[in-house]
């Protein structure tokens, strides 16, 4: 990539020392997510309704709706002490928290203690995660010229993405080298153990480093911020500011972000129960083909401003979220498909329990013409006790595509990844350069974690109440209902974007 | 553009009424009611965090827009 004038001196040192931190962070926070089910089970017994209950605080409440309170926290830390002793800080607390959690006892060793502190240690996730991200990338800006600042700060925005993409790859290569039995018993648990290393190793090249050249100007002029979080938020000037960043950019971003990845994801998994594996698998593809698109529109977002890449970015995604999702269900929906019937496989196996209850598994596996397979299973309990309550019977289905509609789904995954890029490329450079340097790591972070915290993070809970519901009331497109929450809230974020931003204004 | 910034004020505001209603109605208290533990999170987070931030700030928001905060002129000084 041409930047047209030479990097500025140690740059890529602060680049690689600030994307690092910041990348273990993500890392540390998608493994809980992605290991989520084994924990419940390890630490939030079924049946237990206080169990259950904090088992969804934990992962639902601590991991986003903490973010803005650690926003606030280190932002406030930031902007009175440095951008780079709170970004140590806040790696280091990331990093603890992560390694405690694979070491905390099961439920069946220490009872009660188990759920509550995975559940402490996930809120600390969640504070440091939200102390972090406007710490590296306001330790970039500050370090970048003026006209190369999208390009340098990109780097940082393809961090969340690389975290969760090696993620996948960590707890998929533990899962392959472990027996199942020895992955759940406590395999699991290295994901999390190796995250200390890892930080160990960023926490040295951070201490390296120098502060933020003009956070050390202004603390040498006697110009930082005592009281930022008032500054940012009390006076009527600046909040005015933090409320455009959020209504106009990071709302908007927040959902376009987390319908291209997450909503994807599940989406693929559940509503067109594509198999577990390939869904990661071709997750991961459309994610390692989309990241050098960050680094791409913060490059072009120099050129061209901030404002009009990340609006043409919501409208794309605001136009095609849509059409994309039907052709994903299209693409899986089996009455689409000719069965090879002379291929249909069907089998039952009884087992008798050791109390009696007689248990049989029913397996069906069906071929399709074009390759497609699908498996259908279901187990279902007869109790030797007549009285005893009737089990459900526990099914799970699982459609494994053939190679052109898989490549087809990561090409429609990779078109939301691309709408990401758009939205969230030029966003680190549009939000730092909205706020002075005495309150600007207080000031971005907030909006930034409301934005993507907040109402990205409730994407999938509002998504899933959308679609259930319509499915309910028997609408034929019931599954594309959860499409309504990020279509609606990036459609507020263009217009007020658009009609309100002044492209022009930007804080030295 | 300012006279329109200023007009949209008044829509946001009532954007924010109609997310209040949406929000507490339709979501939050049939999640927060619905005596599933699962629910309950979910309907707190509705209730105590996503209406006060929209409401509250969207609402403040379209305020200043109302006031004119959001002028080119005032913008850039």
């Amino acid at each position: 990539m041409n930047t047209t004038t030479k990097a500025p001196k140690g740059i890529w040192k602060v680049i690689f020392a600030s994307s690092a931190g910041t990348l273990i962070e993500w890392y540390d926070f998608y493994i809980f997510g992605s290991l989520a089910i084994v924990i419940a089970t390890k630490f939030f017994p079924q049946g237990n309704p206080t169990a259950a209950f904090l088992s969804t605080l934990a992962t639902f409440a601590a991991g986003f709706v903490v973010r803005p309170f650690g926003a606030l926290v280190f932002g406030r830390l930031g902007d009175m002490i440095g951008r780079k002793y709170t970004f140590m800080l806040t790696l280091l607390l990331m990093g603890g928290a992560t390694f405690l959690i694979g070491c905390v006892p099961g439920y069946d060793t220490i009872g009660f203690f188990a759920p509550l502190l995975v559940l402490i240690l996930r809120l600390l996730q969640g504070l440091a995660l939200g102390g972090e991200y406007g710490g590296a990338a306001t330790y970039v800006a500050e370090h970048a010229p003026d006209h190369q600042r999208g390009y340098w700060t990109s780097w940082i925005q393809t961090t969340a993405t690389v975290g969760l993409f090696i993620s996948l790859v960590v707890i998929l290569l533990t899962k392959t080298m472990l027996s199942k039995e020895a992955f759940d018993e406590w395999g699991w648990r290295v994901p999390f153990w190796l995250s200390i290393m890892m930080v160990l190793v960023s926490y040295l090249i951070r201490r390296n480093m120098h502060e933020s050249p003009l956070f050390a100007k202004a603390k040498a002029e006697g110009k930082t911020s005592t009281n930022p979080l008032k500054e940012s938020f009390g006076n009527r000037y600046n909040l005015k500011f933090v409320l455009l960043a959020l209504f106009g950019a990071t709302m908007g971003q927040g959902v376009v972000w987390y319908t291209g990845q997450f909503y994807a994801l599940s989406f693929i998994q559940k509503t067109c129960n594509i198999e577990s594996t390939q869904t990661d698998s071709l997750l991961a593809v459309a994610l390692l083909m989309g990241t050098p698109f960050f680094v791409v529109f913060g490059w072009l977002s120099d050129k061209v401003g901030r404002k009009s890449i990340m609006m043409v970015g919501m409208l794309l995604a605001i136009i095609c979220y849509r059409p994309i999702y039907k052709a994903m269900y299209n693409l899986s929906d089996l009455k689409n498909k000719s069965e090879l019937v002379s291929n249909t496989a069907s089998d039952v196996k009884a087992t008798v329990a050791g109390n009696g209850d007689s248990v049989y598994h029913y397996t069906t596996a069906v071929t399709y013409s074009d390759g497609t397979l699908y498996a259908y299973d279901s187990t279902v309990v007869v109790h030797a006790d007549k009285a005893a309550e009737i089990t459900k019977p526990k099914i799970s289905k699982a459609t494994t595509m053939n190679s052109s509609d898989k490549w087809t789904m990561i090409f429609l995954v990779f078109i939301q990844v691309l709408f990401v890029t758009m939205v969230y490329g030029p966003i680190a450079a549009f939000l730092v350069e909205m706020f002075p340097v005495k309150i600007r790591y207080t000031s971005m972070s907030l909006p930034y974690h409301v934005g993507n915290g907040i109402f990205g993070g409730l994407l999938p809970t509002v998504a899933v109440y959308l679609s259930s519901r319509a499915k309910d009331s028997g609408q034929g497109d019931w599954y594309l209902e959860g499409l309504w929450y990020p279509i609606i809230l990036a459609s507020v974020s263009l217009v007020i974007g658009i009609i309100y931003i002044n492209s022009k204004r930007r804080v030295e | 553009m300012d006279l329109l910034k200023k007009l949209l004020g008044i829509v946001w505001i009532a954007l924010a009424l109609a997310a209040a209603y949406f929000c507490i109605f339709i979501f939050g208290v049939p999640k927060f009611t619905s005596g599933k533990q699962e629910d309950l999170v979910f309907g707190i987070v509705i209730l105590f965090v996503l209406t006060p931030i929209i409401v509250g700030g969207l609402f403040t928001f379209g305020y200043y827009a109302l006031l004119g905060e959001y002028s080119d002129k005032k913008q850039l000084e």
